[in-house]
């Protein structure tokens, strides 16, 4: 058995994903090969040679590549497929977009969002937001995976498997990159931090999210995330939003003040480690999920608990 | 232009769903379906399209139940100009449903296809990109913001820590995110017209498509809780219990 794990990357740093992508590989088992598809991503490619368990890396270079467009990139791993059992993404925005494709183009009927590997061909998955989980056994020959990478750890860094340089695969032309708007930050992403704090409506504006939220994710080194109602109501920007609709999270410490715990945010945060809610409605269905529960006014409470960490 | 709107017919997202205790699914009998939100989202955007005078007739396309003619209608309710319904029972894969609109889109013609990034039962986020690829098209997902140009779309995507703009020649794919518009509500007089709009009943054997499913769902199961743990006092309880119990500071 070979697995093709397509590298999530910036065409400088190697994903965290990646390696949790590459834990996934390892647990259906076989040879575990890593593409890097970028623009100058050579330090990225260096990187995945080291991560534990990977025999080998391809790295393809080229301008069609730089921007991750779904086209180009999908006919490479096409390309690259006859060698392998199994194609596998981390399911990140990069990731959700092009392994479709692969499928489709190879007939092959994706099974989306792996959260446990059963074994080599059955595999867990959520449906209806996280509310039920389904085992599913593909019968295709050849399997396109992605995988939710809050569900697996990454792998480590004392591999030194080859840089193999490949070809690429043309491009169609369909589609051009026009521009990116990376908000910059010098927090961790909320889907690999270790630590995060997010807010809810309770906050009342994003002037006080700022002031409240802020000062304890800086003292913790937390990422920052928010409830779909805090983003909705303006408090918080489009890319804080935990949940089914935003980002689905897993930090060893998640802090939810001011949250009430809807379902659909509980779908993005709950395979968090420890979870903390500090909520003034001692009833709200977060505190069903939290390991430490703090009833309290959280104007009160938080500055308090930056003052003591 | 023509836009085609595929559109698929869910449990309505407010709708608690049930596990059936025998693990063979989720329940669905008794229970509201409505159409999956993300479609609303790209009905709406074609709409916009239409109504900005850029496009001329848009046509939706939903593959299901003969129950799913509801969710066409309701389509047409807000404002779309014909409906196509095939028919197939059963839980139909991404990939199949891909096949079928690749069918539709060759005798439609249509320049855009906008449809939902994912539908919210079985969370897979594929139909949209599946169907780009049996098309040999573009594709831009998860937009946000779309925009016409000459022979091109401008679509600004949502993508992880931010926005990617792209540029796709047409005939292309869009697939929505839930910010690229707040979908409309059908009006009671418009609900009545769109009882007379044209709806064309096909099923999944005119197409020679084969819809048997590739993946086999062995089990269906409530996820493991999460147990409540304890309430503390005050914020150096909090503190102490997270350094020396839970180790995580």
């Amino acid at each position: 058995m070979a697995i093709l794990v397509f590298a999530e990357h910036d065409n400088e740093t190697l994903s965290e994903q990646t390696a949790k992508a590459v834990d996934a590989a390892a647990k259906i088992g076989g040879d575990v090969h890593v593409l890097v598809a970028g623009k100058g991503a050579g330090s990225a490619a260096q990187a995945a040679g080291k991560l534990d368990g990977v025999a080998k890396v391809l790295h393809a270079d080229a301008d069609d590549y730089a921007h991750g467009l779904a086209e180009p990139v999908a006919d490479l791993i096409v390309k690259l497929a006859d060698g392998y059992d199994v194609l596998l993404a981390p399911a990140t925005s990069a990731g959700k977009n092009v392994m479709p494709r692969v499928a489709a183009l190879l007939d092959v009927m994706q099974i989306s969002d792996v959260m446990e590997v059963v074994s080599a061909d059955t595999f867990k998955r959520p449906i209806y937001a996280g509310n039920a989980i389904q085992t599913v056994k593909s019968n295709d020959a050849k399997k396109v995976i992605t995988v939710r990478t809050s569900t697996f750890s990454a792998v480590g860094n004392g591999g030194s498997a080859s840089v193999e340089t490949i070809d690429g695969a043309g491009n169609p032309g369909v589609s051009t990159f026009v521009k990116e708007a990376i908000a910059e930050s010098d927090r961790p992403e909320l889907t690999s931090a270790r630590v995060i704090i997010s807010g809810g409506r309770a906050l009342g504006s994003s002037e006080k999210f700022q002031e409240v939220i802020l000062p304890v994710a800086d003292k913790l080194g937390a990422a920052v995330g928010a409830s779909r109602a805090a983003v909705d109501a303006g408090y918080a920007p489009n890319d804080w939003q935990v949940g089914q609709t935003g980002k689905v999270v897993a930090p060893e410490l998640y802090i939810a003040c001011g949250i009430s715990g809807a379902i659909q945010h509980l779908a993005g945060m709950k395979d968090s480690k420890v979870i903390v809610a500090i909520n003034k409605d001692e009833d709200a269905p977060i505190f069903q999920v939290a390991d430490y529960g703090l009833v309290a006014d959280l104007f009160e409470a938080l500055p308090e608990f930056e003052k003591a960490l | 232009m023509k836009i085609l709107v595929p559109v698929k017919r869910v449990v309505d997202y407010n709708v608690k769903i049930r596990v059936k205790p025998d693990g063979s699914g989720v329940e669905l009998a008794n229970v509201k379906m409505s159409m999956n939100p993300f479609d609303e989202i790209a009905v709406e955007e074609a709409l916009r399209l239409k109504e900005a005078g850029k496009a001329e007739e848009v046509v939706v396309v939903s593959i299901g139940p003969a129950k799913a003619e509801e969710t066409l209608r309701t389509a047409l309710a807000m404002g779309a100009d014909r409906a196509i319904l095939i028919e197939a029972e059963g839980a139909v894969e991404p990939l199949a449903v891909a096949k079928l609109l690749k069918s539709v889109a060759d005798e439609e013609k249509p320049e855009l296809v906008i449809l939902g990034k994912q539908a919210i039962d079985d969370d897979a986020n594929q139909t949209g990109q599946m169907l780009g690829a049996l098309l040999g098209w573009g594709q831009a997902t998860f937009a946000s913001k779309v925009e016409l140009g000459d022979g091109k779309a401008e679509v600004t995507r949502e993508i992880d820590g931010g926005l990617q703009t792209i540029s796709v020649k047409l005939p292309a794919i869009v697939t929505t995110d839930l910010r690229l518009n707040e979908p409309r509500y059908a009006s009671l007089p418009n609900i009545m017209k769109a009882k007379k709009k044209p709806l064309d009943k096909k099923s999944a054997a005119d197409f020679g498509v084969d819809v048997s499913p590739r993946l086999e769902v062995l089990k269906t199961e409530e996820p493991e809780g999460r147990k409540a743990g304890v309430k503390v006092a005050d914020v150096a309880e909090l503190v102490d219990k997270l350094k020396n119990e839970a180790g995580v500071l």
